[in-house]
């Protein structure tokens, strides 16, 4: 898959969907969507009319109807084009789905057996460059994985047993060490399949909004029929003959032909969209709910902040060189390999040039982390004259505990430092040598550029951003304050999360959480909208109704925006089409009165040429606005955040005051194009 | 369009933005089951006494279904009540007159036509009804009917601004509570103060009055037997004239023409025969009685609008002042204006309660203004013959209310689904009469029927909603309750019976014998009769463009049913609706939240309004009143 989106009108996915636009006219699919299925039939009847109208009148019938045919094909056209680019898509997955030999492991012997032989719960074993055959979970080893085939991404990530980073897709390859993996899904219904018929549209089902719509559009399409059925009669007793060809004309300009041509379109093309942002939506239904999200939990660590706490001061003790302290620091934290350590020895060397020192001094002991002592640091042996040294880092309580013990004091200053640090967020880590409290390293969380601005952006959206955090209330408000959310919640369990999200839907809110780890999934099965992060685990992936492959979560904000942007162009194109109405009602009403009572020839205010060639001219408007608007239909209405109100007042004038006036200008410009090529 | 006018509008619109909003908390008190008024020392008991009476236990509430199924059971026992009351009326007291029973087909209109608060009357009042089905079978629904039309409409209010809810109040305890403390009180009042201005309520029977001044009538010769006394004449046509050469006469390229007799095949003269006239002198006249005041008071606060007499509100004992003629008016809008402000008072959003007050009033007086226009114009054939030019059209109109009263009340009349009328709309011009017919097409949602007018309102304004709400990119939600399909298929299928039954039946008829028969005039202004009668049912209006004889059993049955389906067919999705609504959470409003009140939300419903609703019928409205205007305008003028 691309990230780059195809332009419009790429001929590779034109041609097919020309093609297309004709196989589309089989009655059966057509009946799915009542406005085109009436333009249809009207467009069959006029082709009959063609031979049992007046011989004077079978050149205008004939162009009635080849119009009306254009304007069913150009709604298929529409609807072809959208599917065309998920397609060529799916063809490109579908190039990934090799079939692949697996090796399977039975009772403790490796055994080759065809991938789609595999079943849920078998254990198969990959190994460097191994194609992964099934969709499962790492239940031993590490390795790291080729996900291109999914995600476009080519740098390779890392899966291990264990932990919220184990699931693995099929058709991904393994590109060094070895790992075991529980397939997880039978052939067939894997992550790759799924991924091909979403694209494809081949399980695409409309959407609530969609379907409210549709009833719209139907229940209006079935009123337009009773009017134009009904002047018949009306023709009758004031003596005016209305030809059916004019009736149909009437009938399918009144109708929405420009919406219910593009509704499907629509809904296909903001899928298309979802995915060019490598966010697999398992659902239209997720896409548009997007759109509506009110509250958003995000996970602190990671999405928020950097993820790991990152030293940035040291607050020495009183009578002690700062030098010291960061020498000290460093040295314990030389073979700390977390982020926090490296962190510390990345500042001692840029607050006083102290080189990482090769650590492998013969005897230097080093003392792990345990929950127990919950300390680590580094000892040395008396050598060469100087004596032995024990330094140690750790929890405030951790350090004043083992000073204690070895008949030193904890300084009242630094007791005064360790909160001062508690309180403003951040995380206290002490330093001491044998019984002597050397100072303080200051350990913060650092909040990502640009996340602020981000934050604003949603706020204008509408949006109420709720930070999620296992921290202590004091830390969480500090970065919460910092990264500009609107609430937050600190020490939150999974049980937590889950209920937090409960009592945001009882008052109505619609909510989007990210997720990654399995203690995720219930919270995000139960969010309105659950993006799993794609590097997380097979729960938290199923549970979710999308994946983001590229495993961002501020992605949210771009999906939101697209479900808002989906709801836009429909609520637009609807607007205008039933606006075109007006100006239709200009054209043809004194057009088919004209004959019987030519005193209502005022009525006629765009002094269209004739009857005929103002009917012609209302359908041929209302067949091309089709084709004319296909490009913003797939590409989708623009959405800023100006709040509801002037985006309301913005669409309202260009789409309602717009299309009433637009059909005026066209129908006229068509009209005087037909007259001088002399068409009617 | 005289100053006057412009100031008796200004004087309209304010004093009916003053009684809005006590009119608004008024209600609040009324339509909540424990309320408190100033009536309840003496009307609780009598409330408490009516619940045992009916069964009714009051703090039950009912869902949707259930309410629903009540209304429509309180309305057929009303119908047949009535239908047996003007089928036996002759058995009955309170006739002075003698009157006897009414038809199967005319009982069967009427029933329905009180039942539905539309108040179509096939009748002539003062020579059909006894004082009892006056005021029994008629004034009782002008009160239930009104007190129905209120409860639909608060049941949907509170469905919208209930949250997560399962009913939607006690039909039973809406009714009673309604016609108690809203309805008798102001009647009571209003009916002393029209009594005031000369109107009349006894029980006397009707007087006959010597006239000061005779006239002659023109009527029917009739032999000794009775029989009507006939003659043979020649029939005349219009002819060219033609010179000694045999070429026709042209004066200006036009050709003179003459009256000639018709010739058959054989060059005889055709012969008819016709009915042979006498001068008849009229020197008395017989003058209505009754118990006017009470049936003129809940006619118009109620919206029914049924005349106590034929002549309606142009009668000078119904109508006799200008001031009676004011209050009738403001009384047509008191309730509907107040329950937009009961609706801003139960959501919490007094703005929105405004915004669709505003948008009623813009549509109230674009109409208002347009009608009157017209009317002041006057007819383009007198100022093509040079006569009657300053005047105006003042056919049809009572002198003594003119032109600017006569289109403000046939404005208000028909934005409202009152019916009453103080003048002829039939004899309006053609734009000034496509207004009352616009105004109903439009579901009589400018103020509205009692109730009716909200609740028709409230389907457009889900509609607005809807379609620009999802502009806003947000599922369309209504002060924070979701619009999906359900609601979208209940509120289109209300507009759709609406567009059945105006458009089918006018189409019916437009090719009926039954339909064609009735018609006083040909053309553009005979169709605009027969639309005008079936929109007006079907609307529950009940005011006529009174060229059509309805009164035959055709016209009286297929008006009934557009009666009943213009009332309870609409009635049932919109309950539909508000027992979908009631069940919805509220989503707490934030900035991208749509936004139901100010200036664009009342640009956007009257948009719908006009778009979505209105639009159908401009087809049928061209072949009528559209192309009779461009007729009338043409030179020589052309006239129906």
């Amino acid at each position: 898959m691309t990230q780059k989106s195809p332009s419009l009108f790429d001929w590779n996915i034109v041609g097919p969907a020309i093609g297309d636009s004709f196989t589309k006219l089989n009655p059966r699919l057509m009946i799915k969507n009542p406005v085109m299925f009436v333009t249809m039939v009207g467009a069959a009847l006029t082709t009959v009319g063609i031979f049992t109208g007046a011989a004077s009148e079978r050149g205008f019938i004939l162009q009635l109807a080849i119009w009306l045919w254009f304007t069913v094909l150009f709604a298929n056209f529409a609807e072809a084009v959208a599917e065309g680019r998920g397609k060529a898509q799916a063809n490109a997955l579908r190039k990934a789905r090799k079939d692949t030999m697996a090796r399977r492991l039975k009772n403790g012997r490796e055994e080759k057996v065809p991938a789609n032989e595999l079943q849920k719960g078998d254990t198969v074993v990959c190994e460097a460059n191994d194609v992964i055959p099934a969709d499962g979970d790492v239940i031993e080893g590490i390795a790291s994985v080729d996900e291109a085939a999914i995600t476009g991404e080519s740098a390779p990530v890392i899966r291990e047993s264990g932990g919220d980073r184990s699931a693995v897709t099929g058709g991904t390859r393994v590109l060094s060490d070895r790992i075991v993996i529980r397939v997880t899904m039978d052939k067939g219904h894997g992550f790759l399949d799924r991924m091909i018929s979403l694209v494809e549209g081949a399980t695409r089902q409309k959407t609530p909004n969609e379907i409210a719509l549709t009833i719209l559009l139907a229940a209006l399409t079935l009123i337009f029929l009773l009017v134009c059925i009904t002047l018949k009669p009306f023709g009758i007793y004031s003596a005016a003959v209305f030809s059916v060809p004019a009736l149909i004309a009437l009938l399918v300009c009144l109708i929405p032909t420009t919406i219910g041509g593009l509704l499907s379109a629509i809904g296909i093309a903001g899928m298309d969209r979802v995915l060019q942002r490598n966010v697999l939506a398992m659902s239209g239904r997720a896409v548009e709910a997007a759109g509506d999200v009110d509250v958003l939990l995000l996970d602190k660590t990671g999405t928020i902040t950097l993820g790991n706490r990152m030293a940035t001061a040291f607050l020495p003790a009183p009578n002690v060189k700062p030098e010291r302290l960061a020498d000290a620091a460093q040295l314990a934290s030389l073979a700390d390999e977390t982020p926090e350590g490296r962190s510390i020895v990345v500042l001692a060397k840029e607050k006083f040039q102290l080189r990482a020192r090769e650590v492998a001094q013969p005897n230097a002991k080093f003392v792990p982390f345990t929950a127990q002592t919950r300390m680590s640091g580094v000892d040395f042996p008396a050598r060469d004259g100087q004596p032995a040294r024990a330094i140690r880092k750790g929890a405030a309580e951790a350090i004043r505990l083992y000073v204690d013990q070895l008949g030193g004091q904890f300084p009242q200053a630094m007791t005064q430092g360790v909160d001062e640090i508690s309180r403003s967020g951040g995380t206290p880590l002490v330093v001491a040598e044998g019984r002597e409290v050397l100072g303080v390293v200051h350990l913060k969380d650092v909040v990502k550029g640009g996340i602020k601005e981000r934050f604003a952006h949603l706020r204008k959206m509408g949006i109420r951003t709720v930070m999620i955090t296992g921290d202590n209330p004091l830390t969480a408000a500090a970065i919460a304050a910092e990264a500009g959310v609107d609430d937050f919640m600190a020490q939150a369990t999974p049980e937590q999360k889950l209920q937090r999200i409960r009592e945001e839907q009882a008052a109505g809110h619609l909510v989007a959480m990210t997720g990654d780890g399995t203690n995720d999934a219930p919270a995000l099965a139960q969010a309105d909208v659950g993006v799993a992060m794609n590097t997380g685990t097979q729960a938290a992936r199923e549970a979710g109704n999308m994946v983001d492959l590229d495993s961002n979560p501020t992605k949210l904000i771009d999906i939101v925006e697209i479900g808002k942007q989906m709801l836009i162009t429909r609520g637009s194109l609807t607007t205008f089409s039933i606006a075109n109405d007006v100006a239709k009602y200009f054209a043809i009403i004194p057009a088919m009165l004209m004959a019987t009572f030519p005193a209502i020839a005022p009525l006629n205010i765009m002094s269209l040429h004739s009857p005929m060639s103002a009917i012609l001219s209302a359908v041929i408007f209302n067949a091309l606005i089709i084709i004319a608007l296909i490009p913003l239909a797939l590409r989708g209405v623009k959405y800023t955040p100006i709040g509801a109100l002037a985006t309301l007042q913005r669409n309202l004038l260009v789409y309602g005051l717009g299309g009433v006036i637009i059909p005026f200008i066209g129908i006229k410009v068509i009209d005087v194009i037909i007259t001088a090529l002399n068409l009617v | 369009m005289q100053t006057s006018g412009w100031l008796q509008l200004t004087l309209f619109v304010v004093a009916l933005a003053a009684i809005t909003k006590p009119m608004g908390l008024y209600l609040m008190q009324v339509l909540d089951a424990n309320g408190k008024t100033w009536f309840d020392p003496i009307l609780r008991p009598l409330e408490r006494f009516t619940y045992r009476l009916m069964g009714v236990k009051m703090d039950k509430e009912h869902d949707g279904k259930q309410y629903t199924l009540a209304m429509l059971l309180f309305s057929l026992v009303g119908c047949v009540f009535t239908y047996a009351i003007l089928r036996l009326q002759h058995l009955l007291p309170l006739n002075p007159q003698g009157l006897g029973p009414l038809s199967e087909h005319l009982a069967f209109n009427t029933a329905v036509s009180f039942a539905t608060n539309t108040n179509w009357q096939s009748y002539v009042g003062e020579t059909t009804m006894s004082y009892l089905s006056q005021m029994v079978a008629l004034a009782f629904h002008n009160f239930a009917s009104a007190a129905a039309g209120i409860a639909i409409a608060a049941a949907l209010v509170r469905g919208i601004s209930r949250q997560s809810g399962k009913t939607l109040g006690n039909f039973w305890v809406d009714l009673v509570r309604t016609t108690y403390y809203l309805l008798l009180p102001i009647c009571v009042v209003f009916a002393v103060v029209l009594v005031s201005q000369g109107m009349i309520q006894n029980f006397k029977a009707y007087t006959t009055a010597k006239l000061t001044e005779t006239y002659s009538i023109q009527v029917q010769k009739t032999d000794d037997k009775g029989q009507p006394v006939t003659t043979n004449v020649v029939v005349m046509v219009q002819s060219p004239k033609l010179d000694g050469k045999g070429q026709p006469v042209m004066t200006n390229g036009v050709a003179v023409m003459m009256e000639a007799p018709q010739l058959d095949a054989k060059g005889q003269p055709v012969m008819t025969n016709i009915a042979v006239m006498v001068d008849q002198t009229v020197d008395t006249q017989t003058i209505v009685q009754g118990p006017m005041a009470s049936q003129v008071a809940i006619k118009m606060l109620g919206t029914n609008g049924g005349g106590y007499a034929n002549a309606n509100a142009a009668h000078p004992f119904e109508n006799p002042t200008p001031l009676s003629n004011f209050l009738q008016m403001l009384s047509i809008f008191a309730i509907g204006s107040g329950l937009t402000y009961y609706l801003g008072r139960m959501v919490k959003n007094q703005n929105h309660g405004w915004a669709v007050w505003s948008a009623m009033m813009v549509l109230f007086l674009a109409g208002t203004l347009v009608c009157w226009w017209a009317e002041a114009k006057g007819n383009p054939i007198h100022q093509q013959l040079g006569v009657a030019v300053a005047d105006g059209n003042m056919e049809g109109k009572e002198v003594r209310f003119g032109i600017f009263n006569s289109a403000l009340f046939a404005t208000v009349t028909t934005d409202a689904s009152c019916g009453a009328v103080n003048s002829m709309h039939d004899s309006f011009t053609p734009i000034g009469g496509l207004v009352p017919l616009f105004n109903i097409q439009l579901g009589e949602i400018v103020i509205g029927g009692v109730g009716a007018g909200l609740y028709g309102m409230l389907v457009f304004v889900v509609l607005a909603v809807f379609i620009a709400g999802l502009m806003v990119g947000r599922t369309p939600e209504y002060l924070g309750k979701k619009i999906q399909a359900y609601e979208v298929k209940m509120a289109m299928l209300s507009l759709l019976v609406l567009c059945l039954s105006i458009l089918g039946f006018s189409a019916w008829a437009a090719v009926s014998d039954w339909g064609t028969a009735g018609l006083n005039n040909q053309g553009p202004h005979g169709l605009g009769e027969m639309l005008y009668a079936f929109t007006s049912a079907t609307g529950n209006n009940g005011s006529a463009f009174a060229g059509l004889t309805a009164n035959t059993p055709w016209y009286n049955t297929t008006l009934g049913f557009a009666m009943l389906i213009g009332r309870f067919l609409m009635i049932v999705p919109i309950m539909a609706l508000a027992g979908s609504l009631v069940q919805k959470k509220i989503s707490p409003p934030s900035i991208g939240t749509f936004p139901v009140s100010g200036g664009t939300f009342v640009v956007l419903l009257i948009g719908t309004v006009l778009l979505v609703g209105a639009l159908n019928f401009l087809p049928v409205l061209a072949l009528g009143p559209i192309v009779e205007h461009f007729l009338n305008l043409q030179v020589p003028g052309k006239l129906f």
